[in-house]
Protein backbone atom coordinates (compact mmCIF):
# COMPACT_ATOMS: atom_id res chain seq x y z
CA UNK A 1 0.00 0.00 0.00
CA UNK A 2 1.69 3.22 -1.11
CA UNK A 3 1.16 6.28 0.97
CA UNK A 4 -0.98 9.04 -0.57
CA UNK A 5 0.60 12.46 -0.83
CA UNK A 6 -2.24 14.94 -1.26
CA UNK A 7 -3.51 16.57 1.93
CA UNK A 8 -7.16 17.50 2.44
CA UNK A 9 -8.83 20.23 4.51
CA UNK A 10 -9.83 18.45 7.74
CA UNK A 11 -12.95 20.54 8.29
CA UNK A 12 -14.14 19.89 4.74
CA UNK A 13 -13.51 16.16 5.19
CA UNK A 14 -15.49 15.94 8.43
CA UNK A 15 -18.28 18.17 7.12
CA UNK A 16 -18.70 15.94 4.07
CA UNK A 17 -18.46 12.79 6.17
CA UNK A 18 -21.29 13.89 8.45
CA UNK A 19 -23.45 15.80 5.96
CA UNK A 20 -26.03 13.02 5.67
CA UNK A 21 -25.27 11.21 8.91
CA UNK A 22 -28.83 10.05 9.55
CA UNK A 23 -29.01 7.94 12.70
CA UNK A 24 -25.25 7.62 13.09
CA UNK A 25 -23.55 7.97 16.46
CA UNK A 26 -20.20 9.80 16.30
CA UNK A 27 -17.39 9.40 18.85
CA UNK A 28 -14.60 11.98 18.64
CA UNK A 29 -10.97 11.58 19.65
CA UNK A 30 -9.56 14.25 21.93
CA UNK A 31 -8.04 17.40 20.43
CA UNK A 32 -8.66 18.56 16.89
CA UNK A 33 -11.06 15.77 15.81
CA UNK A 34 -13.38 16.80 18.65
CA UNK A 35 -13.23 20.41 17.39
CA UNK A 36 -13.72 19.30 13.77
CA UNK A 37 -16.91 17.40 14.60
CA UNK A 38 -18.15 20.29 16.76
CA UNK A 39 -17.50 22.67 13.84
CA UNK A 40 -20.03 20.75 11.75
CA UNK A 41 -22.63 21.50 14.42
CA UNK A 42 -23.66 20.08 17.76
CA UNK A 43 -25.71 16.88 17.67
CA UNK A 44 -27.50 14.69 20.22
CA UNK A 45 -25.53 11.69 19.01
CA UNK A 46 -22.07 13.23 19.27
CA UNK A 47 -19.85 11.75 21.97
CA UNK A 48 -17.07 14.25 22.54
CA UNK A 49 -13.94 12.93 24.20
CA UNK A 50 -11.60 15.44 25.82
CA UNK A 51 -9.29 12.79 27.24
CA UNK A 52 -9.14 8.98 27.52
CA UNK A 53 -6.47 9.03 24.81
CA UNK A 54 -6.39 5.77 22.88
CA UNK A 55 -10.00 4.92 23.75
CA UNK A 56 -11.98 6.48 20.90
CA UNK A 57 -12.19 3.56 18.46
CA UNK A 58 -12.76 0.89 21.07
CA UNK A 59 -15.40 2.98 22.84
CA UNK A 60 -17.13 3.22 19.47
CA UNK A 61 -16.86 -0.58 19.25
CA UNK A 62 -18.76 -0.93 22.53
CA UNK A 63 -21.55 1.26 21.14
CA UNK A 64 -21.54 -0.59 17.81
CA UNK A 65 -21.90 -3.99 19.48
CA UNK A 66 -24.77 -2.65 21.59
CA UNK A 67 -26.58 -1.10 18.58
CA UNK A 68 -25.85 -3.38 15.62
CA UNK A 69 -28.38 -1.63 13.38
CA UNK A 70 -27.06 1.89 14.00
CA UNK A 71 -23.99 3.19 12.16
CA UNK A 72 -21.23 4.24 14.55
CA UNK A 73 -18.38 6.46 13.39
CA UNK A 74 -15.19 7.12 15.35
CA UNK A 75 -13.46 10.30 14.18
CA UNK A 76 -9.99 10.55 15.62
CA UNK A 77 -6.44 11.62 14.90
CA UNK A 78 -3.25 9.75 14.12
CA UNK A 79 -1.74 10.34 17.57
CA UNK A 80 -4.85 9.16 19.42
CA UNK A 81 -5.13 6.10 17.18
CA UNK A 82 -1.47 5.22 17.72
CA UNK A 83 -2.07 5.11 21.48
CA UNK A 84 -4.86 2.57 20.95
CA UNK A 85 -3.38 0.80 17.94
CA UNK A 86 -4.29 -2.63 19.32
CA UNK A 87 -7.95 -1.63 18.96
CA UNK A 88 -7.69 -2.45 15.26
CA UNK A 89 -7.21 -6.12 16.13
CA UNK A 90 -9.87 -6.00 18.85
CA UNK A 91 -12.34 -4.53 16.34
CA UNK A 92 -11.34 -7.08 13.69
CA UNK A 93 -12.06 -9.95 16.11
CA UNK A 94 -15.63 -8.66 16.58
CA UNK A 95 -16.15 -7.67 12.92
CA UNK A 96 -19.08 -5.27 13.47
CA UNK A 97 -20.79 -4.23 10.23
CA UNK A 98 -21.80 -0.85 11.62
CA UNK A 99 -18.45 0.60 12.69
CA UNK A 100 -16.22 2.96 10.74
CA UNK A 101 -13.03 4.43 12.20
CA UNK A 102 -11.89 7.60 10.44
CA UNK A 103 -8.33 8.60 11.29
CA UNK A 104 -7.49 12.20 10.37
CA UNK A 105 -3.77 11.87 9.74
CA UNK A 106 -1.70 15.04 9.65
CA UNK A 107 1.45 13.31 10.85
CA UNK A 108 1.82 15.42 13.96
CA UNK A 109 0.61 16.09 17.48
CA UNK A 110 -1.15 19.39 16.80
CA UNK A 111 -2.45 19.94 20.31
CA UNK A 112 0.96 19.87 21.95
CA UNK A 113 3.24 21.86 19.68
CA UNK A 114 3.28 20.05 16.36
CA UNK A 115 5.75 17.30 17.19
CA UNK A 116 6.02 14.64 14.48
CA UNK A 117 3.83 11.61 15.06
CA UNK A 118 4.85 8.07 14.20
CA UNK A 119 2.58 8.13 11.17
CA UNK A 120 5.47 9.87 9.44
CA UNK A 121 6.98 6.39 9.19
CA UNK A 122 4.10 4.09 10.19
CA UNK A 123 1.32 3.45 7.66
CA UNK A 124 -1.86 3.34 9.75
CA UNK A 125 -4.08 1.99 6.95
CA UNK A 126 -1.62 -0.82 6.35
CA UNK A 127 -1.50 -1.55 10.09
CA UNK A 128 -5.30 -1.71 10.17
CA UNK A 129 -5.30 -4.07 7.20
CA UNK A 130 -2.62 -6.25 8.74
CA UNK A 131 -4.63 -6.29 11.98
CA UNK A 132 -7.52 -7.98 10.19
CA UNK A 133 -9.63 -5.03 9.01
CA UNK A 134 -10.51 -6.14 5.48
CA UNK A 135 -11.79 -2.69 4.48
CA UNK A 136 -8.84 -0.44 5.33
CA UNK A 137 -8.55 2.64 3.12
CA UNK A 138 -5.98 5.36 2.64
CA UNK A 139 -7.68 8.49 1.35
CA UNK A 140 -6.25 11.66 -0.16
CA UNK A 141 -9.08 12.85 -2.43
CA UNK A 142 -12.49 14.32 -1.65
CA UNK A 143 -14.12 11.91 -4.08
CA UNK A 144 -13.03 9.07 -1.81
CA UNK A 145 -14.45 10.95 1.19
CA UNK A 146 -17.83 10.91 -0.59
CA UNK A 147 -17.61 7.13 -0.94
CA UNK A 148 -16.50 6.82 2.66
CA UNK A 149 -19.43 8.91 3.88
CA UNK A 150 -21.85 6.57 2.14
CA UNK A 151 -20.15 3.57 3.77
CA UNK A 152 -19.88 5.12 7.23
CA UNK A 153 -23.54 6.13 7.47
CA UNK A 154 -24.83 2.70 6.43
CA UNK A 155 -24.12 -0.93 7.33
CA UNK A 156 -21.30 -2.67 5.48
CA UNK A 157 -19.90 -6.17 5.35
CA UNK A 158 -17.56 -5.55 8.26
CA UNK A 159 -15.71 -2.75 10.00
CA UNK A 160 -14.03 -0.04 7.95
CA UNK A 161 -10.92 1.96 8.80
CA UNK A 162 -10.19 5.02 6.68
CA UNK A 163 -6.98 6.97 7.13
CA UNK A 164 -7.47 10.40 5.60
CA UNK A 165 -4.40 12.47 4.90
CA UNK A 166 -5.10 16.03 6.02
CA UNK A 167 -3.33 19.38 6.05
CA UNK A 168 -1.13 20.25 9.00
CA UNK A 169 -2.47 23.74 9.67
CA UNK A 170 -3.93 24.32 13.13
CA UNK A 171 -7.44 25.71 12.74
CA UNK A 172 -9.60 27.80 15.01
CA UNK A 173 -10.83 25.65 17.88
CA UNK A 174 -14.55 24.99 18.07
CA UNK A 175 -15.13 23.81 21.62
CA UNK A 176 -18.12 21.57 22.39
CA UNK A 177 -19.26 20.81 25.93
CA UNK A 178 -16.73 19.16 28.22
CA UNK A 179 -19.50 17.78 30.42
CA UNK A 180 -19.36 14.04 29.79
CA UNK A 181 -22.36 13.39 32.02
CA UNK A 182 -24.48 15.69 29.87
CA UNK A 183 -23.23 14.00 26.72
CA UNK A 184 -24.03 10.59 28.19
CA UNK A 185 -27.57 11.63 29.11
CA UNK A 186 -28.20 13.17 25.71
CA UNK A 187 -26.91 10.24 23.67
CA UNK A 188 -28.86 7.70 25.71
CA UNK A 189 -32.03 9.76 25.48
CA UNK A 190 -31.66 10.00 21.73
CA UNK A 191 -31.55 6.19 21.66
CA UNK A 192 -34.70 5.90 23.75
CA UNK A 193 -32.79 4.78 26.86
CA UNK A 194 -32.97 6.07 30.42
CA UNK A 195 -30.39 8.77 31.13
CA UNK A 196 -28.78 6.78 33.95
CA UNK B 1 -20.13 -20.66 20.91
CA UNK B 2 -17.42 -19.03 18.88
CA UNK B 3 -15.25 -20.17 16.01
CA UNK B 4 -12.39 -18.21 17.50
CA UNK B 5 -12.66 -20.15 20.72
CA UNK B 6 -13.52 -23.80 19.93
CA UNK B 7 -12.87 -25.14 23.41
CA UNK B 8 -15.91 -23.13 24.49
CA UNK B 9 -17.98 -26.15 23.49
CA UNK B 10 -16.85 -27.87 26.66
CA UNK B 11 -17.69 -25.02 29.01
CA UNK B 12 -19.28 -26.01 32.29
CA UNK B 13 -18.80 -23.26 34.86
CA UNK B 14 -18.84 -24.51 38.41
CA UNK B 15 -17.74 -23.26 41.81
CA UNK B 16 -17.06 -19.56 42.23
CA UNK B 17 -16.51 -18.84 38.50
CA UNK B 18 -19.95 -20.34 38.00
CA UNK B 19 -21.33 -18.03 40.67
CA UNK B 20 -20.01 -15.00 38.77
CA UNK B 21 -21.28 -16.35 35.47
CA UNK B 22 -24.81 -17.04 36.67
CA UNK B 23 -24.99 -13.63 38.36
CA UNK B 24 -23.90 -11.90 35.16
CA UNK B 25 -26.50 -13.91 33.25
CA UNK B 26 -29.24 -13.03 35.70
CA UNK B 27 -28.27 -9.35 35.46
CA UNK B 28 -28.47 -9.55 31.63
CA UNK B 29 -24.87 -8.52 31.15
CA UNK B 30 -24.21 -8.81 27.42
CA UNK B 31 -20.69 -7.57 26.62
CA UNK B 32 -17.87 -9.22 28.54
CA UNK B 33 -14.42 -7.85 27.69
CA UNK B 34 -11.29 -9.53 28.92
CA UNK B 35 -7.56 -9.86 28.89
CA UNK B 36 -7.04 -13.54 29.64
CA UNK B 37 -6.02 -14.82 33.02
CA UNK B 38 -5.78 -18.38 34.25
CA UNK B 39 -8.08 -17.55 37.14
CA UNK B 40 -10.74 -16.32 34.72
CA UNK B 41 -10.33 -19.11 32.16
CA UNK B 42 -13.45 -21.00 33.13
CA UNK B 43 -15.59 -17.86 33.15
CA UNK B 44 -14.17 -16.75 29.79
CA UNK B 45 -15.01 -20.14 28.26
CA UNK B 46 -18.55 -19.90 29.60
CA UNK B 47 -19.02 -16.40 28.16
CA UNK B 48 -17.80 -17.53 24.74
CA UNK B 49 -20.21 -20.46 24.88
CA UNK B 50 -23.25 -18.33 25.73
CA UNK B 51 -25.24 -17.06 22.73
CA UNK B 52 -26.69 -14.19 24.78
CA UNK B 53 -23.23 -12.81 25.58
CA UNK B 54 -20.52 -11.23 23.48
CA UNK B 55 -16.98 -12.15 24.53
CA UNK B 56 -14.49 -9.45 23.61
CA UNK B 57 -10.78 -10.26 23.87
CA UNK B 58 -8.69 -7.10 24.28
CA UNK B 59 -5.07 -6.32 23.51
CA UNK B 60 -4.75 -4.24 26.69
CA UNK B 61 -7.00 -3.74 29.69
CA UNK B 62 -7.51 -0.03 29.12
CA UNK B 63 -9.41 -0.88 25.93
CA UNK B 64 -11.92 -2.59 28.18
CA UNK B 65 -12.58 0.54 30.21
CA UNK B 66 -13.47 2.50 27.06
CA UNK B 67 -15.44 -0.40 25.62
CA UNK B 68 -17.54 -0.89 28.74
CA UNK B 69 -18.38 2.83 28.76
CA UNK B 70 -19.38 2.69 25.10
CA UNK B 71 -21.47 -0.43 25.61
CA UNK B 72 -23.51 1.29 28.26
CA UNK B 73 -23.98 4.42 26.14
CA UNK B 74 -25.51 2.09 23.57
CA UNK B 75 -27.73 0.35 26.10
CA UNK B 76 -25.76 -2.81 26.93
CA UNK B 77 -24.59 -3.90 30.32
CA UNK B 78 -20.92 -4.81 30.15
CA UNK B 79 -18.04 -5.81 32.40
CA UNK B 80 -14.29 -6.29 32.25
CA UNK B 81 -12.32 -9.35 33.36
CA UNK B 82 -8.60 -8.95 34.02
CA UNK B 83 -5.80 -9.80 36.41
CA UNK B 84 -4.21 -7.39 38.86
CA UNK B 85 -1.27 -6.59 36.59
CA UNK B 86 -3.72 -5.08 34.12
CA UNK B 87 -5.21 -2.64 36.59
CA UNK B 88 -2.27 -0.30 36.25
CA UNK B 89 -2.88 -0.14 32.52
CA UNK B 90 -6.36 1.28 33.14
CA UNK B 91 -5.53 4.33 35.22
CA UNK B 92 -5.91 7.22 32.78
CA UNK B 93 -8.76 5.53 30.90
CA UNK B 94 -10.75 5.49 34.14
CA UNK B 95 -11.03 9.27 33.73
CA UNK B 96 -13.59 8.39 31.07
CA UNK B 97 -15.70 6.61 33.68
CA UNK B 98 -15.30 9.52 36.08
CA UNK B 99 -16.29 12.09 33.48
CA UNK B 100 -19.20 10.29 31.84
CA UNK B 101 -20.51 8.37 34.81
CA UNK B 102 -22.51 5.23 34.31
CA UNK B 103 -21.82 1.73 35.56
CA UNK B 104 -18.35 0.26 35.51
CA UNK B 105 -17.84 -3.26 36.80
CA UNK B 106 -14.65 -5.29 36.70
CA UNK B 107 -13.63 -8.64 38.16
CA UNK B 108 -9.93 -8.82 38.97
CA UNK B 109 -8.10 -12.03 39.71
CA UNK B 110 -5.27 -11.16 42.09
CA UNK B 111 -1.69 -12.16 41.49
CA UNK B 112 1.30 -11.14 43.52
CA UNK B 113 -0.35 -11.03 46.91
CA UNK B 114 -0.23 -14.53 48.44
CA UNK B 115 2.59 -17.02 47.96
CA UNK B 116 3.56 -15.47 44.64
CA UNK B 117 6.70 -16.95 43.12
CA UNK B 118 7.04 -14.29 40.43
CA UNK B 119 8.18 -10.98 41.94
CA UNK B 120 7.18 -9.10 38.77
CA UNK B 121 3.55 -9.65 39.77
CA UNK B 122 3.98 -8.27 43.27
CA UNK B 123 4.04 -4.49 42.61
CA UNK B 124 0.54 -4.48 41.08
CA UNK B 125 -0.57 -7.18 43.50
CA UNK B 126 0.28 -4.76 46.28
CA UNK B 127 -0.95 -1.64 44.49
CA UNK B 128 -4.21 -2.79 42.90
CA UNK B 129 -6.68 -1.71 45.63
CA UNK B 130 -5.01 1.69 46.00
CA UNK B 131 -4.84 2.18 42.24
CA UNK B 132 -8.59 1.70 41.98
CA UNK B 133 -9.27 3.94 44.94
CA UNK B 134 -7.07 6.69 43.53
CA UNK B 135 -9.29 6.74 40.47
CA UNK B 136 -12.55 6.62 42.40
CA UNK B 137 -13.44 2.98 41.82
CA UNK B 138 -15.12 1.28 44.78
CA UNK B 139 -13.33 -1.92 45.79
CA UNK B 140 -15.03 -5.12 46.94
CA UNK B 141 -13.08 -8.26 47.76
CA UNK B 142 -13.66 -11.99 48.06
CA UNK B 143 -11.07 -14.10 49.87
CA UNK B 144 -12.96 -17.39 50.09
CA UNK B 145 -15.11 -19.23 47.53
CA UNK B 146 -18.31 -18.63 49.47
CA UNK B 147 -17.65 -14.87 49.43
CA UNK B 148 -17.56 -14.60 45.64
CA UNK B 149 -21.29 -14.85 45.08
CA UNK B 150 -22.23 -12.15 47.61
CA UNK B 151 -19.43 -9.82 46.44
CA UNK B 152 -20.56 -10.30 42.85
CA UNK B 153 -24.17 -9.56 43.77
CA UNK B 154 -23.10 -6.43 45.66
CA UNK B 155 -20.96 -5.24 42.74
CA UNK B 156 -23.72 -5.86 40.21
CA UNK B 157 -26.19 -3.96 42.31
CA UNK B 158 -23.90 -0.97 42.87
CA UNK B 159 -22.87 -0.79 39.22
CA UNK B 160 -26.00 -1.52 37.23
CA UNK B 161 -28.61 -0.25 39.65
CA UNK B 162 -26.59 2.51 41.28
CA UNK B 163 -24.41 3.59 38.36
CA UNK B 164 -21.21 3.27 40.38
CA UNK B 165 -17.74 2.19 39.35
CA UNK B 166 -16.90 -1.04 41.16
CA UNK B 167 -14.04 -3.54 41.16
CA UNK B 168 -14.46 -7.01 42.66
CA UNK B 169 -11.06 -8.38 43.66
CA UNK B 170 -10.77 -12.16 43.67
CA UNK B 171 -8.04 -13.13 46.12
CA UNK B 172 -5.07 -15.20 45.05
CA UNK B 173 -6.04 -17.83 47.62
CA UNK B 174 -9.09 -18.57 45.46
CA UNK B 175 -6.92 -19.42 42.51
CA UNK B 176 -3.75 -20.64 44.15
CA UNK B 177 -0.24 -19.43 43.42
CA UNK B 178 0.92 -20.42 39.96
CA UNK B 179 3.51 -23.20 40.12
CA UNK B 180 6.66 -22.72 38.08
CA UNK B 181 8.76 -25.81 37.40
CA UNK B 182 12.38 -25.42 36.39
Amino acid sequence: MSKPLNRLDRRAVVARLLKDRGEAIVVTGLGSPTYDVAAVGDHDRNVYLWGAMGGCAVMALGIALARPDTPVIAVTGDGEMLMGIGSFATIAMQAPKNLTVVVLDNGLYGETGGQASHSVVADLAAIAGASGIADARAIDAMGDVETLAARATALGNGPCVAVVRIEQAELERVLPTRDGHAVRARVRQSLGLSID
Amino acid sequence: MNALHPQALHASPAGWPGDIFSALKAARVRQVAYVPDGGHAELIRAVHADPAMVAIPLTTEEEGVALVSGAWLGGDRACLLMQSSGVGNCINMLSLVRNMGGPFLTFVTMRGEWGEFNPWQVPMGTGTPDAFRLMGVHVLRADRPEEVGPATAAGIRMAYEGGSAVAVLLAQQLIGAKVFVK
